[in-house]
């Protein structure tokens, strides 16, 4: 059995009266693609940000690489924070530099190397996006699956070992779409690059997805394969994994 | 409304107003607090962040010249056009350059400055950051191993702290001569003779006073451009409502800090 390099146990979070999780419980193991599904608004995304420590839980533990992140110092979040990096729904480049600039920032933060080898890294990074040559434009001058590239390309560049995608095809074209799912695949293959990926979009899951796990009644209901999602007993997961028409019949 | 009964308040509905706008402001109070304890402690973590000073130096005070020049060359030729007038019945207009020195240097020329300077740059800062945040970007700072205080706050506490007295001098300065040129033609006196009566009356501690109050005058406009930027929620909506809220919020502090600044320095300096 692989080795599990992020453990949720118990995991509880509210925001004011509105209870999010109230048992968060979910293995990672290290090399795998493991999908998050659920409905709108049931704090998929929430998961990732506990997990980097954006959000602080009320409740349970998270463990990373055998660091409890709810107990860590401010040094210890920023080395764990070089070992998991994460792309953005909207990328959320940095709207003031140019490409070439926010791809360096983790870089400088982590004192990655000199100017002349940051550059060379920016550069590879670019190539490996299959976007070279664009370092000088700005976030503005960017598409959205532009912008999603860049923005992986910021995530991957500091060399992490986990990679957390939130939504990384919401919004874009069918090209686009099959593009960002084979740089996820080509990331796991060439890299051993291990992803935590939380999407609506049931061909991004079957595409890249080793493991999924759903989010429903504020706490992980299913974890396991596609194939096994599909025959589950659950009937909201075997509709939502059929295309949502389970969603649809308990709204009608 | 409801709280009006017959015309009168009663104390219970007061209580019901007041102690939550007493809560609300301990709230505010103790979360910039808070900011300000985390952004000096940044200031003393190397690397010293000088770049990104620089460019809030450049953008809040460089870019905030013009509009204090004008302001301040208004504010100086109005007073001087109130108090020539004002004066004249008493046969005091030969004064008007030492209070128009005096009001400028120690009151006009700093609170005008900031007043002004606060609603320029406190809503930048909060527009900016605010958009910054709704977008997931003050987010991404973290993700990417640095820290939004360092990023975004403490340069733009320690740019404004220093840009709003260099503004406030240059105010100083083109207000006093504004109002010596208007004194010269309202009450027929030589440029000379003003330009000497107001060096006479302008002393160092009135310089002090209105130069230090500037200080924190700065300091609040960053603050609170920054603090709002952080707490925006709510999309683009949010980040008009936190916007507004900034320039409301900076305008009430700068007036209400001006007014205790001004008692603590007369003890001070008398």
């Amino acid at each position: 059995m692989a080795e599990t390099i992020i453990q949720f146990q118990g995991v509880k979070k509210a925001f004011g009266d509105k209870i999010v999780y109230e048992d968060l419980s979910l293995d990672v193991h290290k090399g795998e693609t493991l999908t998050i599904i659920g409905g709108s608004g049931v704090g998929k995304s929430v998961c990732l940000k506990l997990l980097i420590g954006l959000l602080q839980a009320d409740g349970g533990t998270i463990r990373a690489f055998g660091q409890e992140v709810q107990t860590s110092n401010e040094a210890g979040m920023i080395m764990l924070r070089k070992r998991i990096s994460m792309l953005f729904q909207g990328a959320a480049l940095f709207d003031s530099m140019s490409v070439a600039d926010n791809i360096k920032y983790p870089l400088v933060e982590h004192k990655w190397g000199t100017t002349g080898e940051m550059d060379k890294r920016v550069a590879e990074v670019l190539d490996l996006v299959d976007m070279p040559g664009i370092e000088t434009l700005r976030p503005a001058e960017l598409s959205g699956g532009m912008k999603k590239r860049v923005g992986l390309a910021r995530a991957i560049a500091i060399q992490p070992e986990v990679i957390l995608y939130d939504e990384p095809t919401t919004g874009l074209d069918p090209i686009n779409v099959r593009r960002i799912n084979g740089l996820i695949l080509s990331l796991q293959d060439r890299l051993g690059i291990t992803s935590l990926v939380v999407t609506h979009d049931m061909d991004t899951v079957f595409t890249i997805t080793n493991r999924l796990a759903l989010v429903h009644e504020k706490r992980i209901a299913f974890v396991g394969t596609p194939d096994e999602a599909k025959s589950h007993e659950l009937r909201f997961l075997r509709e939502f994994v059929q295309g949502g028409r389970g969603t649809l019949d308990e709204d009608l | 409304m409801e709280h009006l009964r017959g015309g009168r308040l009663r104390l219970q509905d007061a209580g019901e107003i007041v102690l939550p706008a007493l809560a609300m402001l301990t709230r505010c109070i103790g979360e910039n607090a808070v900011l300000t304890g985390k952004a000096v402690r940044e200031m003393f973590r190397p690397p010293f962040e000088w770049r990104l000073i620089m460019v809030q130096i450049e953008q809040g005070g460089i870019h905030s010249l013009s509009i204090t020049i004008l302001t301040a060359a208004f504010t100086g030729m109005v007073l001087a056009m109130q108090f020539a007038i004002g004066l004249e019945p008493f046969g005091a207009s030969m004064y008007t350059g030492k209070l128009v020195a005096l009001g400028i240097v120690r009151e006009l020329g700093p609170v005008l400055t900031a007043l002004l300077v606060g609603g320029r740059v406190g809503a930048g800062f909060t527009a900016e950051i605010g958009s910054m945040n709704v977008t997931e970007q003050v987010d991404a700072i973290r993700a990417l191993g640095a820290d939004p205080v360092r990023k975004l706050v403490l340069p733009r506490l320690v740019a404004m702290t220093l840009a709003l007295p260099l503004l406030t001098i240059v105010a100083d300065l083109v207000g006093c001569f504004g109002g010596a040129v208007i004194t010269m033609y309202e009450v027929d006196v030589t440029f000379t003779f003003v330009f000497q009566q107001m060096t006479e009356t302008i002393e160092i501690p009135d310089l002090v006073h209105g130069i230090m109050k500037s200080v924190f005058f700065g300091y609040f406009i960053a603050l609170i451009g920054c603090w709002n930027g952080l707490r925006t929620q709510g999309g683009t909506e949010g980040v008009g409502v936190a916007t507004t809220r900034t320039v409301v919020y900076t305008s009430v502090t700068i007036l209400t800090a001006d007014f205790l600044l001004t008692r603590l320095f007369l003890a001070i300096y008398g």
